[in-house]
């Protein structure tokens, strides 16, 4: 049986280890907050906030309070506040230590795709490309097919790159795939959802990978 | 000493705006936006701008309102995705339109206020976005070369400020605002509150007061683009 978005979003909060500062994408990865546990968490929200609480109780919203998805969310007694400048600076300078996001495509040598399909309207790449350029690990949590069917974790990409060899570890509906480096080691099957087969993974997926 | 006070945006604005200007414009969404310069600009009609913006607001609020009177010729920003006035004009190649990492955005107003012309980043490096653009080596990694922003005007977004012109930010509404304010060969800024001559705690000014020439207090709608909220159970 295929993980549910939950399940997910729980398998890739194993990722997390104590006293991690994290990014969270927009979607499915910021269902990951809710599975930390007791781990030490410090979420950062690139448009200028560390230590990201969970949305205002109804009616105490604050228009001047929102997140990189521009929800309103909450201040904690830890959290504090800076420019987009800083922001970038520990992205970038690659002070976060993980970020986990989401995928339209993944190449097997570890380029990502999520921010653009030619000749549809592109909305643009917000901090996605300071993102997987800066944090030293990425996580990517996606569907292991898109709604055709087809594979998403592919040989090379098809889309135009938010990075190039930046995914660390993928995780989809089916399977976790695992990379040790950034310098040429394949991804290695390293979990499959419950009651699917390595074989039923590799006949969905068009990369190569190890296992 | 010059007065930097002005009574609202059009009188702040007053022999700033010409067409074909370079605008530099602060806030995240709609968060933090400079919603009465953005409002003042609409009523001068000045046309063919350049925007530089994170976003570019939505249909009928925040740079939106630019786009609908077309006024607006070219926008360098990250994400433009709420806008749909936007779409229609750029897919009609009614529009430019430039994108900009975020993080590059905000070091290229940082680097242009700062008197930087360009700076080198790893962001971008093997996508679209680096293409024609100056790679270079550094320790056996691959950057590519960003020019720094400066704009004929920059128009800002804070909490408080004092007649000298410091700015005090509050929480994420803060964003791009400090960059932009840098970025202007003049900054305008609008603010909640003009407060008394010494209020603001000098350790906690966010922008000192040498990057911004006027300052006037606007009405704010503040509008919430996502408006997301738990339900308190029932007791």
């Amino acid at each position: 049986m295929p993980w549910t978005r939950d399940e997910m979003a729980a398998r890739a909060a194993r990722e997390l280890k104590d006293g991690f500062y994290v990014n969270l994408g927009i979607g499915m990865p910021t269902l990951v907050a809710n599975h930390a546990g007791d781990l030490d968490i410090t979420l950062q929200s690139e448009n200028g906030m560390l230590g990201m609480g969970p949305f205002p109780w109804e009616g105490e919203a604050d228009a001047d309070l929102i997140n990189a998805g521009k929800q309103t969310v909450t201040e904690l007694p830890r959290t504090s506040y800076f420019s987009s400048a800083d922001s970038f600076a520990m992205i970038r300078g690659g002070h976060m230590d993980l970020s986990i996001l989401g995928a339209m495509e993944v190449a097997e040598n570890g380029d990502l795709a999520n921010w653009m399909v030619p000749g549809k309207m592109v909305k643009g790449m917000g901090g996605a490309m300071d993102l997987v350029a800066g944090t030293p690990r990425i996580v990517v949590l996606m569907e292991h097919v898109d709604k055709a069917g087809r594979p998403k974790f592919i040989p090379q990409c098809t889309l135009p790159l938010t990075g190039r060899n930046v995914v660390d570890v993928v995780i989809t509906d089916l399977a976790v795939f695992e990379r040790p480096d950034r310098k040429g080691s394949p991804f290695r099957l390293v979990e499959t959802a419950p009651g699917v087969t390595a074989d039923e993974v590799k006949a969905k997926t068009s990369a190569n990978f190890v296992y | 000493m010059a007065n930097k006070v002005y009574e609202d945006a059009a009188s702040a604005l007053d022999g700033l705006l010409f067409d074909g200007m370079t605008i530099v414009s602060g806030g995240f969404g709609l968060c933090g936006i400079p919603e009465n310069s953005i409002a003042a600009i609409r009523a001068a009609g000045v046309k063919n701008l350049t925007v530089v913006s994170n976003n570019a607001g939505v249909d009928g609020f925040g740079l939106g309102v630019l786009l609908e009177t077309r006024q607006v010729k070219k926008m360098i920003s990250s994400y433009v995705g709420e806008n749909k006035e936007f779409e229609r004009q750029y897919l009609n190649g009614e529009l430019e339109l430039e994108f900009c990492p975020q993080g590059t955005l905000a070091e290229r107003m940082r680097a242009g206020g700062a008197g930087i012309p360009g700076f080198y980043t790893r962001t971008g490096v093997g996508t679209l976005v680096a293409e024609g653009k100056e790679h270079k080596e550094f320790d056996g990694d691959t950057f590519i070369l960003e020019r720094g922003i400066v704009g004929d005007l920059a128009i800002v977004k804070a909490w408080k400020a004092d007649r000298f012109g410091n700015l005090v930010f509050r929480k994420t509404a803060r964003n791009f605002n400090p960059m932009a304010a840098t970025a202007g060969k003049v900054t305008v800024a609008e603010v909640e509150e003009i407060v008394e001559d010494g209020a603001l705690d000098p350790d906690l000014i966010h922008t000192p007061s040498v990057f911004v020439q006027r300052v006037f207090v606007g009405q704010f709608e503040k509008r919430i683009e996502q408006l997301t909220v738990r339900k308190r159970e029932a007791a």
